[in-house]
This record gives C-alpha cells, sequence and structure tokens, in this order.
C-alpha cells in the first residue's frame, strides 16, 4: 500500500478535483473513523459543543447527509438489490458532493470540520467486502488529506456488547448480510466487522490514522480525542487568548501562559462529561 | 493501463458508441433482430437507467447539483448497478447483451469536463470487456444536423451547459459534442473500437457491422451461449 504520511493537510491524496483552488483551504478537517457501534456518532455530539466553546466554527458531517444522494441511498438501502460496487460508488457519490458543497467551502471559511467517518469507512466496506483495494484506493484519490485522522479501534466484543446493550439488535448492513458473512446475524456481524477492523488497522499506518482505544469508557475515549485534537486545533479559551496577548504586548505577564499547553486540563473543565480526574481524587 | 476486466462467461457484450446523432441506436436494432434470427437470446441495457439511482440523478439534474466528479460517480453508480443486477447475470446465463452506450461514454464526457483522464479510467476497472465494441465515426457538422432541429429542447446537461462554453445552449451542445468526438477519436486505438463509418448508408453500415459479428461469434452459435429457442421467462421475446 502506499504511504500517504508525508502528504500535506488539506491537498490531494492522488487526484486534483477539477476547479478547486487548494490553496485558498485555511480550516482544519478532522476524521473520526472506526467500525459500527464503536461510539462514533456520540462522541462527535460531544466534540461539537466543546469546539464551539472554544470558539470555532464546527461542521459536523458524515454519511449518506448529501443534499444529493442521501435520500438515494437510504432507500437503496431499504430494497434488497444493492450490490457491492454500486454501494462503493453510490457513498463516494454522496461523499463527492459533501466534500465539494459542505466541506470544502466550510475549509475556505476556516471552519473546523468535524466528520464522522470519511473515505476510509467507503474503502473498508468495499475491501472487506472482497472489492480490489486499489480499485477503490485511486477511486477515493480525491478525498482532502485531513489533520487528524482518530482511529476508534475496538475488538469485535466490544461492539457486540455495545450492539446488544445499545440497540437490542443486529443491523442487516452493519452485519454484512448483503454477502452472508455467515449463517445467521451473530456469526455474519462477527465475520464481517472483524473483517472491517482487520481492514482499518492495515490502513492505519499508510494513512496516519491516531489510533484510539474505544474499549474505555466513553469520558476516556473523549479525553483521548480531545487530546488528539488539541494538537492540531489552536484550544485557547477567550480569556486565556486575551492574557497570552497581553503579555505578548509586553505588559506584565502574571500568568505564564504559553500557547499550547493548557489544552488538556482546559479542556477537561470544559467539558463536564469527563470528570476522570475527580473520581480518582474521591478514593 | 488495463481496462476493464476479461470476459470468462458465457454471454457476448456488445457495445454501440458515438456522439449523439450518429445512428447507433438504430444499428443496435436492426443487429439485434438478427441476431435473433440466428438464434441468439438477446437482451439490452441502457446507458443512464438503472432503478435504483434514477431519482438521485433526477434530483441532480432538475436543481443543478452536479460537479464534474459527483456527476462522473453517479452515473458510475448508475452502470455499476446494471452490471450487477443486469448485464453479469444475463452473461452468465449465456445471452447477448446489447449496451447502447458503456463506460467510454464516461470517459470521453467526463474528461470533457475537466475530469482526470486516468482517475475515470480506473473508476470503471470493474467493467466487463466487450466481445465487440462499435464506434459510430460521424462529422460534428452531421451529427448535429440529424438532431439539432428534429427534437425536443436541449437540456442543461445534455448540452455541457455546466461547463460554461457558451450562454447559447445551442451553441453550448455544438461545442461539447465537438469536444467529445475528439476524446472519442482519441481513444479509437487505445480501446480497439470497430469503426463505422455513419456518413454511409444505414444498409452499408449495417452489413458492415454483421460481417465483424460473424468473424467474432463464428456461423456457428458457439455452445453455452443461449438460444431463442430454449424459452427462458424474460430472456428470449
Amino acid at each position: 500500500m502506499q504511504d500517504y504520511r508525508n502528504k500535506p493537510p488539506l491537498s490531494y491524496y492522488r487526484t486534483a478535483l477539477p476547479s478547486v483552488d487548494y490553496s485558498e483551504l485555511q480550516g482544519k478537517l478532522i476524521v473520526i473513523e472506526g467500525p459500527d457501534a464503536v461510539g462514533r456518532t456520540t462522541q462527535v455530539q460531544r466534540l461539537k459543543p466543546w469546539l464551539e466553546e472554544y470558539g470555532h466554527a464546527v461542521l459536523d458531517t458524515g454519511m449518506a447527509r448529501s443534499a444529493l444522494a442521501g435520500k438515494g441511498i437510504r432507500e437503496a438501502k431499504e430494497g434488497n438489490t444493492l450490490g457491492p460496487i454500486t454501494m462503493t460508488l453510490y457513498y463516494a457519490t454522496d461523499f463527492a458532493d459533501r466534500l465539494e458543497n459542505e466541506i470544502i467551502p466550510a475549509l475556505r471559511a476556516g471552519f473546523v470540520v468535524l466528520t464522522d467517518r470519511y473515505i476510509f469507512s467507503i474503502m473498508a466496506r468495499a475491501i472487506a467486502r472482497g472489492e480490489n483495494r486499489t480499485w477503490i484506493e485511486r477511486t477515493a484519490g480525491f478525498a482532502l488529506v485531513p489533520h487528524a485522522v482518530l482511529y476508534m479501534r475496538a475488538e469485535v466484543k466490544d461492539l457486540i456488547s455495545r450492539v446488544v446493550v445499545g440497540r437490542g439488535a443486529f443491523d442487516y448492513w452493519e452485519s454484512g448480510l448483503d454477502l452472508h458473512f455467515g449463517k445467521d446475524m451473530y456469526e455474519s456481524f462477527v465475520r464481517y466487522q472483524s473483517r472491517l477492523i482487520q481492514v482499518f488497522d492495515n490502513m492505519a499506518k499508510p494513512y496516519g490514522f491516531q489510533t484510539i482505544d474505544a474499549s474505555q469508557s466513553p469520558d476516556r475515549v473523549f479525553a483521548s480525542l480531545q487530546r488528539e485534537i488539541a494538537k492540531v486545533v489552536e484550544m485557547e479559551s477567550p480569556a486565556q487568548r486575551a492574557i497570552r496577548l497581553k503579555a505578548a504586548r509586553g505588559a506584565k505577564a502574571a500568568l505564564k501562559l504559553v500557547p499550547g499547553v493548557a489544552p488538556a486540563k482546559s479542556a477537561r473543565k470544559a467539558a463536564p462529561a469527563a470528570k476522570t480526574a475527580p473520581k480518582a481524587s474521591a478514593r | 493501463m488495463p481496462v476493464f476486466l476479461q470476459n470468462r462467461l458465457p454471454g457476448r457484450l456488445i457495445v454501440v458508441e458515438g456522439i449523439d446523432g450518429s445512428g447507433k441506436s438504430t444499428q443496435m436494432s436492426l443487429l439485434s433482430q438478427w441476431l435473433r434470427r440466428r438464434g441468439y437470446a438477446v437482451t439490452f441495457s441502457e446507458w443512464n437507467s438503472s432503478p435504483l439511482v434514477h431519482e438521485t440523478t433526477r434530483r441532480g439534474k432538475k436543481k443543478e447539483m452536479f460537479t464534474p466528479t459527483s456527476f462522473s460517480l453517479i452515473h458510475a453508480t448508475d452502470f455499476a448497478d446494471r452490471l450487477e443486477q443486469y448485464i453479469i447475470p444475463l452473461l452468465k446465463a449465456g445471452a447477448v447483451v446489447c449496451a447502447d452506450r458503456y463506460a467510454y461514454t464516461a470517459f470521453a464526457r467526463d474528461v470533457v469536463r475537466g475530469v482526470d483522464r486516468a482517475w475515470v479510467r480506473n473508476l470503471y476497472r470493474f467493467a466487463i470487456k466487450p466481445s465487440l465494441a462499435f464506434y459510430f465515426k460521424v462529422p460534428l457538422d452531421v451529427a448535429l444536423g440529424r438532431i439539432l432541429g428534429g427534437r425536443d429542447a436541449l437540456k442543461y446537461y445534455e448540452a455541457g451547459m455546466d461547463l460554461g462554453l457558451s450562454r447559447n445552449i445551442e451553441e453550448s451542445f455544438r461545442l461539447f459534442q465537438g469536444r467529445i468526438l475528439e476524446e472519442y477519436e482519441a481513444m479509437i486505438d487505445e480501446m480497439g473500437f470497430h469503426v463505422i463509418d455513419a456518413t454511409k448508408s444505414i444498409e452499408a453500415q449495417q452489413k458492415e457491422m454483421r460481417r465483424i459479428v460473424l468473424h467474432e461469434f463464428g456461423r456457428v452459435r458457439p455452445p453455452g451461449v443461449l438460444g431463442t429457442e430454449v424459452r427462458v421467462a424474460g430472456l428470449s421475446q
């Protein structure tokens, strides 16, 4: 597999989109990836207000949410004739529409774009279904290189408990039942999701994923995601910013605040749900 | 670059390509009737006709939502659906599948829209290589003369209005078709098209096609290729 780790953020992986001026892009692109039922969506919902608290304008987006193809995909999944290549390309169409009409305009305007899944899920699903790796890698090669790909990794057993406890039933597509990976929903889910995890694992290195252990509690996962995001997005409260600017102007600096040092600590403060520290001290 | 997968299935795939007004559909219709008389089970697949994708394409066109990339991808999705659900199963059954336009149409149109040439060729790598691909070669003025006038009003994407070549829809259509023609011409050797001179009489073109089919298929229907005498529901007329 080709190594894309030295590709700068907000350039394209392999193929430039026609009529896009890449030099205009200035926001931050953060990708949350991982298998089904790993808890991505919950985390994105918490990350958005956290980022906004720090004054960042956030666009959150995710699969099958495009104005163009979202409805068509949902309808196609309701039927029983959606083949694996067709599904892959339908999702690629949806992604292209969101990339060009939502993500790129938001980046141009300096937004933080938080995306629940990216091309890696499209690629993983295709590869797990036996489609040609080179074919889908090149097809998806018009995607922008993100500032960070946070891969929420868990074992199949963790996913199963989330599905059973959280949803109470296995989903047809999440179980890969379109290709009958196993005798029933459970067996198919186990085999299909194991393959997906394997494929994600193989992509981690060449695409520079930051792997987050998603078998931990949601709060710990949230804290890990915050830490990784703070490495690429400036996390400074308006008050901290004022102090820093004052210090920089040469005024008497009472506080020694270096930009980029505060995030982890202040992040915890800003997010009341992440109470790992108080719990530890109570013991 | 390897384009398409070899057809290892018993059926045969015949493709007609060319710009609008080249007369390819007329010729395909005549050829299919002749193949039926020779005992083949013949079926059709038309460009942009997947029921699964139809509504999305319609919405995108109506609201003029497409970019060159999403336009290319939705047509590939449409193609994939027809291939997975229709063309491949019929080839497995041993039918002759006649395709009015194939991936070559995307190679020509999408590249004119600014899509990367190598990217769109890779996009269709899952397609089956046709047994025969006929290209109907016609000068631009002849094709335009056949269609402008005797037809409905031109549509936005059909005329390539999204390229901004001209604000006049008919002029835009001319320029767009001219560029597509150039792409087709450049593809002849790369794709191994059988070139049919579409300025000749309909009869002469058909004679030439039949000669090529006989040469390729042989005079006797090969074993494994379904005949119309085998009455399979939905396959024969």
